[in-house]
């Protein structure tokens, strides 16, 4: 998120239309004909003429000094040809670089790219080879001696802040809400929010729960491995084809890396199977780039599974011990939090947002919030859909829950009456303004699924609810109208999920065409201006401003265009609907384009933007589950998820957003956890026991889009991506309680601990 | 070093001869040796179904099979579904009921519901969930595929009795 | 992957002089599902790795009312559920069948390739136990047969002799009112490792009423698959009712060793022996009054 508040707000506002042509329909989208027959090229798919194949070794220890490193048996054998470690890394600087959705410090990132004389956690990238054949890669690496000096490692987040806890970084100091410490620590930052008088607040209540939480470490699981192609050419030019999520800031990361001018590396983003926040890190990239310089050929690196598991960026762990206190007329009136989550084996998680998020669905006067980025011996985390909201959603929703319960409210009423709305001012001091939650849980509460019925033994209903800031951020597009009437849309926003299509929408609906006549395309930073990541549910909302900035800015020029060609005045041509018209003469869209590039110039428009504001996404999710008390297994029997999109440009990627988010959710409530031995070693690096959810394991996933429309956005769009991720543990937890009669404070609920739960009742 | 082989199969309807060493499996033969990358490698251990193809008419994870085990065989990939030009009903499906979102388990999502559909063209929503769990995709929540496979079901009854 | 050769011997005696000469460096192939894993993963190691599918033996599925059911052992899975005799004499096995992994697993799975791999979770394993059934192994001193309760030695051993090859493994024939199942414990529903896993058998009397006869084998909760004799044999003579099967349950996890692991603790595991029994039971007793 940036903090940074630029001169001049680039917003547009909410232009109250209710009646669209394009926004709205469900088009079907423009790269869906070569994803569904397999021609669509992602980055393992991607080949250059004499490319080598790269492997990457990686610590077996949890945290470790490296005492020396021997190549040299690698680099004799056949087929290797080229092996660095670190070493090959031009000289890391302790400088923070900013890359957009947060800044990064440099030697940071490049150890944990390449490790710089110490593993801090199992997996951690030590050397890597580039070879003739991935399969003599792979053995070369084993050839590979490192001499380790095995140290004590510690994975939770609390035992990292014991005063004799191992310490993984010596320079790191606790920035004590701006205050530094003066010895080594696990503690990066203490952070701290307040609002009103947290002991007189709390005094008013008539009711107060304080329970403690624990979450364990989970990942974002998207299907493709990262992976990257890099070719460094003799002028020292650096071309990358990658799976990132933001093309810019792999350039950036890479180049400062590298120490290269960012105009000396180009990166292509190739299709991209799944980021969720986990492909904005860099780590192939610079690998692939220092393996191509050394060889002197392109090098292809791509991490098997469980590299994905062990050396990338999941989201963290944590602890909280939240606190609510209401009166008995149903107000909510105080809330404390402590959360410390971990930063992974560097400072710079995401606790920021967690204590930003912890009470944002709630309208309360008083409240605190403490925050600790506390480092671990585990991958450094990286965002995962919704940084840090669905920690303290899954213990504010529990607690939320009970405190209904013990007041003898329907917790969808409690809900509304204490419901954050326009005006209310969340615990970091930000105002909101018109957001969609009461909107939003008053759906859910008139749904089919909330006045349906749930009978039976060992079944229950339980409510969550979620929010994400959705950010803004800078995104560029050109465009380029064509003879034929069609309009090549050239944007930089890598697309994950449909985007394309959802930002092609909006421009077509600005100009008055159909979706089907632009054709958007994903271009290299060579290509396009600076765009920042596909994350923060940015796309839609920003880039799609940008298409509407320049589908006015083509239009102006058709405009202009027409009004020579009827040798009149622009401004006494009207535009309705892509029908230029003057004085009874009328041209389509497409009449005038043909029109156009016969005479004049070509028709060309461009737009950036940088909207520094947040469009506010609430979701409120119902579960209804049945929980084998023998075995204590949770099977989902109805699943609704509501969300205030705003406006659903295209509602069926709006609702697979929601049910994708849903998933994930569900999937962090009962299964998905990194299971650590004594010794800090991760004994579940793979899918079949990390347990993502199969289609079995689901029910469908029921949506109902609200919307309400964005005051920051011409058609009122606000991102949906991150906020369904948020509500399922606390609504899946609130069902299990009242299916089972117990509260379940840890996730996972995985099966043994419901089980023993239940059991010990 | 185990020399390469020479291997013959017929692979989307034509006869292929590839050379390829027994350590590597029928994806990277695939994908390496014959450009078919439409079957991807999400896991490479069996486990999340993204580079399911047919041999002999069943389907597999190619992760989990030597190319030359491949000797002799009948193989298809995704590559395969669509025919003269056309999309095939289950993929115009995907696309009609925006099935897909990244579209790296789309591939082996249509080659398993393809096999799925031939074999048991009223598969309930029980026996699809079932027969696709082999399947990962971290993107829909599987709703919008499951959709799409009971419609492609639907449309092509009416195909048959209109 | 590490470097090796592949053969794909046609005759069983090719077969065994391949395992023979490279003793103990050849490893078998039969679906591959866990053995590629496995050279991959650097687990197992190999100079050769001896394709076993063409072996008419291996491939071979023999099976009517009146005979024992007899396996070769590289027969995928879905060969055994995809025929209705097999499913209504074999109930258990089936079930098995239809669970170890996936449909694209089951597609070249086999069981004897679960007996083999040994795993102490193999989920086909308790259900040949139920089942009484017996491996048919081959080797340089000619072939032999080991009863399945006694194949499996520690977690991935087995009575295999390096040269050794398992042919096929058989089942006897069905008697009436007789039947089976498998039932395993896992988180998700799918794709996954037995957490605890239960196959039983029994023979009903006549009337269905009383359990005259049972075979319970467990897994996941010892180093190898283990036959649970003392509830099998408390079983017969006992009425076929709720109070029987929960009873048969309490002694079947007396057999139950587990280990605490990511897939479960040892009180857990031990517990789901108790429920699995139980619940096989039932729906072992429910077939077999149809059999």
């Amino acid at each position: 998120m940036s903090t940074e508040t630029p001169d001049k707000p680039q917003t547009e506002v909410f232009l109250g239309k209710t009646d669209y042509k394009v926004i709205g329909t469900r088009p079907i989208r423009h790269d869906g004909a070569e994803k569904v027959t397999g021609k669509a090229i992602y980055t393992a798919d991607f080949k250059l003429p004499g490319m080598l194949h790269g492997a990457i070794l990686r610590s077996p220890h949890p945290h470790a000094n490296i005492k020396s490193i021997d190549t040299s048996a690698a680099e004799a054998m056949d087929g290797v040809m080229a092996v660095i470690t670190a070493a090959d890394m031009p000289g890391l600087k302790d400088k923070n670089a900013n890359l957009g959705e947060g800044s990064v410090n440099l030697l940071d990132l490049g150890s944990n790219v390449l490790a710089h004389g110490k593993v801090l956690y199992r997996g951690h990238a030590v050397a890597a080879v580039a070879a003739k054949t991935v399969h003599i890669a792979q053995e070369a690496i084993k050839h590979i001696k490192v001499e380790y000096e095995e140290l004590p490692a510690v994975t939770w987040v609390l035992d990292a802040m014991k005063e004799d806890a191992p310490i993984l970084l010596d320079r790191v100091r606790t920035d004590d809400m701006g205050k530094m410490s003066d010895s080594p620590t696990n503690v990066a930052k203490h952070i701290r929010f307040e609002k009103g008088d947290i002991d007189d607040g709390f005094s008013q209540c008539d009711i107060v729960i304080e329970k403690e939480f624990r979450t364990e470490t989970v990942h974002q699981g998207y299907i493709e491995p990262h992976a990257s192609v890099a070719s460094w050419n003799e002028d020292g030019h650096l071309k990358i084809w990658t799976a990132t999520q933001g093309s810019f800031t792999a350039r950036q990361q890479t180049a400062e890396l590298l120490e290269l001018p960012v105009s000396k590396v180009t990166v292509t983003p190739c299709e991209i199977g799944g980021g969720f926040g986990g492909k904005i890190a860099v780590y192939t990239q610079p690998v692939a780039a220092l393996l191509s310089q050394k060889s002197g050929r392109p090098v292809k690196v791509t991490m098997q599974r469980n590299e994905v598991f062990e050396g990338t960026g999941p989201t963290p762990g944590s602890y909280m011990k939240v606190k609510l206190g209401a009166t008995n007329d149903g107000k909510l009136v105080a809330g404390e939090a402590w959360l410390a989550y971990d930063a992974g084996a560097f400072p710079g998680g995401v606790i920021g947002p967690g204590c930003m998020c912890v009470f944002s669905c709630y309208d309360f006067e008083h409240a605190k919030v403490d925050g600790y980025d506390v480092l671990v011996n585990k991958p450094k985390t990286q965002a995962y859909r919704a940084p840090g909201s669905t920690h303290v959603a899954f213990a504010v929703e529990t607690i939320v829950d009970e405190i209904a319960e013990k007041l003898e409210r329907d917790p969808i009423d409690f809900r509304i009456q204490n419901a954050a709305k326009e005006g209310t001012v969340r615990v970091d001091g930000l105002k909101y303004p018109r957001i969609g939650l009461v909107e939003t849980l008053e759906a859910l509460k008139n749904s089919d699924h909330y006045q349906s019925k749930l009978e039976g033994p060992n079944k229950g209903r339980g409510l969550g609810c979620g929010f994400w800031f959705n950010i803004g951020l800078k995104s560029s597009v050109t465009a380029t109208v064509n003879s034929d009437g069609m309009v090549s849309l050239i944007e930089g926003s890598t697309d994950i999920g449909g985007t394309r299509t959802s930002i092609a929408m909006q421009f077509a609906e600005t100009l008055g065409i159909p979706a089907e006549d632009v054709i958007p395309k994903v271009a290299d930073t060579d290509s396009i201006g600076y765009t920042d990541v596909t994350g923060g549910s940015r796309v839609t909302f920003s880039t799609g401003l940008a298409a509407y900035k320049c589908a006015l800015d083509i239009q102006d020029q058709l405009r202009a265009r027409a009004a020579e060609l009827w040798d009149c005045e622009p401004e006494n041509v009207t535009i309705e609907e892509g029908v230029y018209s003057h004085n009874g003469d009328t041209m389509t869209f497409k009449e005038l384009a043909e029109k156009a590039s016969q005479v004049g110039d070509p028709v060309a428009g461009s737009a950036t933007v940088s909207p520094d504001c947040f469009t506010n996404g609430f979701a409120a999710h119902l579960a209804d589950v049945e929980v084998d008390p023998e075995t204590g297994k949770v099977t989902i029997l109805r699943y609704t998820a509501v969300q205030d999109a705003g406006k659903a440009i295209h509602p069926s990627y709006v609702e697979g957003q929601m049910q994708g988010g849903a998933v994930q959710g569900i999937g962090w409530a009962l299964n998905e956890e990194y299971f650590y031995d004594e010794a800090g070693n991760m004994k579940n690096a793979s899918y079949l026991d990390y347990r993502m959810p199969t289609c079995l394991d689901v029910p469908m996933i029921e949506t109902i889009i609200v919307e309400v429309p964005n005051p920051d956005h011409p058609y009122g769009v606000r991102g949906v991506g991150e906020p369904p991720i948020c509500p399922p543990p606390g609504a899946i937890a609130n069902a299990i309680y009242h299916a089972t009669g117990v509260r379940m404070t840890q996730l996972p609920i995985s099966p043994p601990k419901l089980w023993k739960a239940i059991s010990e009742k | 070093m185990a020399k390469k082989q020479v291997v013959t199969s017929n692979i989307n309807g034509e006869e292929v001869e590839f050379l390829c060493k027994p350590q590597q499996s029928l994806l990277e033969v695939l994908r390496d040796e014959l450009d078919l990358t439409g079957a991807k490698e999400g896991c490479n251990n069996g486990n999340c179904g993204a580079c399911t193809v047919m041999l002999n008419g069943h389907p597999v994870n190619s992760c989990l099979v030597l190319g030359v085990e491949a000797e002799g065989a009948e193989i298809t990939t995704v590559e395969s579904i669509a025919e003269g030009g056309e999309l095939h009903p289950l993929q115009q499906c995907f696309l009609e009921d925006a099935a897909l979102q990244c579209g790296i388990c789309t591939p082996g999502f249509l080659v398993a519901a393809k096999a799925l559909l031939e074999k048991n063209p009223d598969a309930t929503e029980h026996d699809i969930r079932f027969n696709l769990a082999n399947n990962l995709c971290r993107c829909t929540g599987y709703d919008k595929i499951v959709k799409a496979v009971q419609n492609c079901q639907t449309q092509s009854k009416e195909a048959v009795s209109p | 992957m590490k470097d090796f050769d592949y053969a794909a011997p046609t005759a069983l005696e090719e077969a065994v002089a391949l395992l023979a000469q490279h003793n103990g460096s050849a490893k078998i192939l039969a679906g591959g599902t866990d053995i590629i894993v496995q050279l991959r993963e650097g687990l197992k190691d190999a100079d050769v790795v001896v394709d076993v599918k063409k072996i008419p033996e291996l491939t071979e599925l023999k099976y009517s009312t009146e005979s024992e059911l007899s396996m070769g052992a590289s027969v995928p899975c879905y060969r055994l559920y995809e025929s209705p005799e097999i499913v209504s004499a074999y109930g258990a096995v089936t079930d098995s069948a239809r669970i170890i992994g996936g449909w694209q697993i089951q597609s070249r799975a086999s069981v004897g390739g679960n007996l083999c791999n040994s795993s102490p979770a193999a989920d086909s394993i308790p259900s040949l136990i139920a089942h009484h059934a017996v491996a048919h192994i081959v080797g340089p001193n000619g072939s032999r047969e080991v009863p399945v309760t006694e194949f499996c030695t520690a977690p991935g051993k087995n009575v295999l002799e390096p040269g050794e090859l398992l042919v096929k493994i058989t089942l006897p024939a069905p008697v009436s009112k007789s039947a089976s199942a498998y039932l395993r414990f896992i988180p998700r529903n799918e794709m996954d490792i037995a957490v605890a896993g239960v196959g039983s058998w029994v023979k009903l009397s006549e009337d269905g009423g009383t359990i005259t006869d049972a075979r319970i084998g467990v897994c996941a909760v010892s180093a190898t698959p283990q036959f649970a004799e003392e509830a099998s044999a408390f079983l017969a003579g006992k009425p076929a009712t709720d109070e029987t099967f929960a009873a048969a349950g309490e002694l079947a996890k007396k057999v139950a060793s587990p280990i605490d692991d990511m897939r479960g603790t040892v009180e857990y595991r031990i517990h789901l022996i108790g429920v699995l029994t139980k619940r096989t039971l039932n729906i072992a007793c429910e077939r077999a009054k149809d059999n």
